[in-house]
């Protein structure tokens, strides 16, 4: 007779072996819940509540007012520009790097993701150095009267800079991991570069191209300190949403600056909702880290 | 150039990297090394008067010393919030995984106006800790509030996916040697995540060194006490004083500079660890 090693038979109400008990376990999920409390939910819900707390009337007509327009109407069009001038930049970084094999590529990477880690302020000041006044181009740009500091388009050069790594980032390691072959196959099949693009590799990325454009945007539509230094604070002409939220509460008209503040934790919140949608398609979770500054 | 590149069947590599290097160019490297070129303006005791004058140095106290307790707190909450979610079963549980991100979602402003509303005397949380005598909004104390929300996610986020792969063969052959739970954490699961802790413990301290945008609404902003290193860049700038605006962001760079590497070495690091665990 052979000994046969079964699995032992685990008795009901006894923790397995790898396992903690439930004395270990609901004080270390309540203790988790209580900061998350603290730090994320209570903020998130005090957003929406002092945005209501004057009412509706107020709240509606806080973000209706003409300068509350124009600012949603100026974070759009920053947000309008540099996306797609982002998407461009993050499909050719990626085809580069993801799929050709060449000297200096690690440098590149690294150098794609800079401007993470550099402070927002001193991403909105380096814009400064270059075309303010006292700045490389200031004299000749005011010859020419362009504005382009605490103007709208410093505003769009400042958004672009701290968004530049989203979509690169997002594709790069996806492409990495889909290699060549495919698209190898597509050329030996007779199919020209634009055609291998657009019915070989696009499908395959689109997931992946989405989430990069939802992160992207939102820290477009959100950016606070590069914009701050570089748009001078124009109200009803150089003033994103983050900025007039700043106005209206450095005006302690709190209500307004938290009904406008409202919209960007609404944009949050669909951006997470798409984020999750996105992530339960493709089964896995593509790299978040640092979306806003 | 023949070795530059290994060949390829693909064609756009030069237009690809072309389009590349001239958008980085034009769009992050010319302008990074515009705040460099001006600083060469400077001499080097003119340098070393501005980034070390007695109000410039209290500002890199709050701003290292803040930035270090938040990121410890997140490497502490981080790991213990990235443990529940990945071994735990309760209601809710992917609602609170998914809005984990909200810091990196938030725009800072809005981060910055709510947390202020909730630490002031009269706020939610705020009326509870002033009868303690904890003052929280505009003092250095709410200057670490802030950079604990901004700096949530980073520590959950890279320490959950290295938590989700580890093997559970590892903690059963722990047990059956006779090692309790607590035994087989601190030898067997907290080695093996503990770069991923550590480069959590990074990203999050790096951000919050840059951070301008929450921390200004709660800080008070004053002089020597609670006023951070980039909003002294700000003032600077407001008072035309470019050459000073940007010896402090020098600084602010070369040390982003410094820490980006440390994080790429933690991760590479933190990468050969779980590889090698498998």
């Amino acid at each position: 007779m052979t000994a046969i090693a079964l699995p032992l038979p685990v008795p009901s109400g006894r923790v397995r072996p790898i396992e903690e008990s439930a004395w270990v376990r609901r004080p270390l999920i309540g203790l988790a819940l209580v900061f998350l409390t603290l730090f994320l939910f209570i903020p998130l819900i005090s957003v929406f509540y002092e945005a209501l707390r004057k009412g509706w009337d107020v709240y509606i007509a806080a973000i209706t007012e003409p300068d509350a327009v124009s600012a949603i109407q100026l974070t759009l069009t920053a947000a309008a520009i540099a996306v797609p001038l982002n998407l461009v930049f993050g499909v050719a970084a990626a085809w580069a790097v993801a799929k050709f094999e060449f000297r200096g590529k690690n440098l590149l990477v690294t150098l794609i993701d800079l401007p993470f880690s550099v402070s927002p302020v001193v991403s909105g000041l380096i814009y400064v150095l270059i075309f303010g006044l006292q700045g490389w181009l200031g004299p000749w740009l005011a010859e020419q009267d362009i504005k382009i500091i605490f103007a709208v388009p410093g505003i769009v050069l400042a958004t672009i800079f701290v968004t530049v790594p989203f979509i690169a980032r997002e594709l790069i390691p996806l492409m990495q991991s889909q290699g060549a072959e495919e698209e190898e196959a597509a050329v030996v099949l007779g199919a020209n570069g634009w055609q291998i693009f657009f019915r070989v590799t696009l499908p395959n990325i689109k997931w992946g191209l989405l989430y990069g454009v939802i992160l992207c945007n939102a820290r477009a539509m959100g950016e606070f300190g590069a914009v701050s230094v570089v748009s001078g604070h124009i109200r009803g002409s150089t003033n994103t949403l983050p900025l007039h939220v700043e106005i209206l509460y450095n005006e302690y008209n709190f209500a307004a600056a938290f009904a406008v503040a409202s919209l960007l934790a609404l944009l949050a919140l669909v951006t997470l909702a798409l984020k999750t949608i996105i992530e339960s398609k493709t089964g896995e979770k593509p790299e978040t880290t640092g979306i806003q500054e | 150039m023949g070795t530059f590149r290994q060949h390829s069947v693909l064609p756009g590599f030069n237009l690809a990297l072309g389009f590349t290097l001239l958008y980085l160019s034009l769009m992050v490297l010319i302008p990074i090394s515009a705040a460099f070129v001006r600083t060469a303006e400077l001499t080097l005791p003119e340098f070393w008067n501005v980034v070390m004058t007695p109000r410039v140095l209290a500002s890199y106290r709050l701003t290292f010393g803040a930035s270090f307790a938040a990121a410890l707190v997140n490497a502490i909450f981080g790991l213990l919030v990235a443990w529940v979610l990945v071994r735990y079963h309760f209601p809710g549980k992917k609602l609170i995984d998914a809005l984990v991100d909200l810091p990196f979602a938030l725009p800072t402003a809005v981060a910055g106006i709510a947390l202020t509303a909730l630490y002031a005397g009269n706020g939610w949380i705020g009326q509870y800790l002033e009868p303690l005598g904890l003052k929280v909004a505009f003092t250095p104390a709410g200057v670490f509030v802030a950079l604990t929300f901004i700096g949530l996610p980073f520590v959950v986020r890279t320490v959950q996916p290295v938590l989700e792969d580890l093997e559970p063969e590892l903690e059963e052959a722990a047990a059956t040697l006779g090692a309790n739970r607590l035994q087989t954490f601190l030898r067997v699961i907290f080695p093996a995540i503990f770069p991923a802790v550590i480069t959590g413990f990074a990203l999050a301290f790096a951000r919050a060194i840059g951070e301008y945008g929450s921390v200004i609404f709660i800080a008070g902003n004053m002089p020597m006490i609670s006023e951070i290193t980039p909003l002294l860049i700000i003032t600077k700038l407001e008072q035309y004083d470019y050459a000073g605006a940007t010896a402090l962001a020098v600084v602010m760079l070369v040390i982003s500079f410094v820490l980006l590497l440390i994080i790429n070495l933690l991760q590479w690091w933190s990468r050969s660890r779980s590889s090698s665990s498998v």
